[in-house]
């Protein structure tokens, strides 16, 4: 069994549906941090079967937000002296660039490469986005 | 204001924006010559990434009846576009030359893309399947003009409801007016889709209802819009010969209509409605033709700002 010790000061990613860590692990830009970072893959949860863990240290203020589009599921636990101070819960961003991509391959941003992919939200509930250009409706669940 | 604004979807505009496009194109419509130099000296560009000789020659017409002139290119392959030009860099070399740009792109949202770069004003001509606003304009100020206003009606919308992009945006464009209801006449492979009836009609409340048949329920209507069934659209053959005859406009059909009843079309028809209708006094497609290059000409004039007194 794999250990990794628990971190003093930081945050904890958890809940991630196994295979995802990864993709967050680039999105957050994790590799570009000082701090000590940690990406546990396949870890046996009883709720996901498997999931992945990103673990920071000495770091509370990344833009999370963005990790609700991956998987609303995810949890943020927030460690100050080695004490859960916080558990963040994910409200969807409005607006997100750069991070959904269109899937309409009539969409303008299949052809223009240099445009941003610009999505809005339309449905909260169910967790819609809307592409700016060609308004093809994108549900986060189909990710 | 609707001086240097963009028109890219229908809904760009407010009811009293649009209003405001539809009193002119009325004017216009009643004394084109009135306005022969309202845009001397300004230059229209058409964009056309893919050819619809009838749209561009609206706009050309439109801006030739202002007293403007017109540039621009209908065929991708002999311009700077087949060299891999970006639709960004295209519009900001187009606005150094013309005052507004008109844009036909066969990928959904291109002409939105060339607002974002362009400091002049972009109209949206056509983009893929998913929008055509001056469309919608125009059956909005023939529907004005020959039915007196744009409230109190009973809307039929006949053939292929499902694709139909200037459907979906006369269904919009009518429910922000008063009292309006709709009947959809469409097999049921082409009904008019889902969110559709939940956010435009249910939302607000909009009377509509769903037939089959259009022999049902014509004489309900003060507007029938046609549009075209393909073939290729049926699931089965069968299906397709038990439902075609009731999707073409014949003068039998016709009697039973109101005598006030107008049938428009967005043309090019091609057999939905039989060529002997065509004398019929109820028969207004090619005259919502001529609406089309008013409006038009109404639009260039607001965005551009140009008044004549
Ligand atoms: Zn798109």
């Amino acid at each position: 069994m794999l250990t990794v010790n628990s971190i003093k000061n930081g945050v904890v990613i958890d809940h991630i549906k196994a295979g995802l860590g990864i993709k967050i692990f680039k999105m957050l830009e994790l590799d570009k941090i000082e701090s000590a970072v940690c990406l546990l893959m396949n870890v046996s949860s009883e709720k996901l079967g498997k999931k992945d863990i990103i673990k920071i240290e000495n770091v509370v203020d990344l833009d999370f937000r963005i990790l609700g589009i991956l998987d609303p599921n995810i949890t943020i636990n927030v460690i100050k002296d080695e004490v859960l101070v916080e558990k963040k819960k994910f409200e969807l961003p409005e607006r997100v660039e750069n991070v959904l991509s269109c899937k309409n391959p009539r969409c303008v941003t299949s052809i223009e490469k240099y445009i941003d992919h610009v999505f809005y939200l339309v449905d909260k509930e169910k967790g819609e986005y809307r592409c700016m250009y060609c308004d093809e409706i994108y549900a986060l669940s189909e990710v | 204001m609707l001086k240097g604004r963009h028109l890219l979807d229908p809904m760009d505009f407010t009811t009293l924006e649009i209003d405001e496009v539809l009193e002119l194109g009325g004017q216009i419509s009643k004394n084109p010559e009135k306005f022969s130099n309202a845009c001397q000296g300004k230059i229209l560009a058409t964009l056309f990434y893919e050819p619809s000789t009838r749209t561009r020659f609206s706009f050309e017409a439109a801006m030739l009846r202002l007293g403007g002139q017109v540039i621009g290119f209908s065929e991708p392959n002999s311009s700077s576009v087949a060299k891999g030009e970006s639709i960004a860099d295209t519009i900001r070399t187009i606005a150094c030359y013309a005052d507004i740009a008109v844009m036909r792109h066969p990928k959904e949202g291109a002409p939105r893309v060339a607002a974002q770069y362009s400091t002049i004003p972009v109209i949206n001509a056509g983009d893929g399947g998913h929008q055509h606003p001056t469309q919608t304009l125009t059956d909005l100020l023939t529907i004005k003009s020959l039915k007196d206003n744009l409230s109190n009606l009973t809307i039929g919308l006949c053939g292929d409801l499902k694709f139909g992009r200037t459907v979906h945006s006369l269904i919009k464009a009518m429910s922000r007016y008063e009292n309006n209801k709709f009947v959809l006449i469409s097999p049921k492979e082409l009904k008019v889709p889902d969110y559709i009836k939940k956010e435009v009609l249910q939302k607000n409340n909009i009377e509509f209802i769903e037939v089959e048949r259009m022999e049902d329920v014509i004489e309900r209507l003060d507007i029938l819009y046609m549009t075209r069934v393909q073939r290729e659209r049926f699931f089965n053959e069968e299906e397709y010969l038990r439902l075609k005859d009731s999707y073409i406009l014949d003068k039998a059909k016709l009697k039973k209509a109101k005598e006030d009843m107008i049938v428009l079309h967005p043309l090019p028809r091609v057999n939905e409605i039989a060529v002997e209708v065509d004398e019929d006094k109820r028969a207004k497609y090619f005259e919502q033709a001529k609406y089309g290059m008013f409006v038009r000409m109404a639009l260039i004039m607001k965005l551009l700002g140009v008044e004549v007194c």
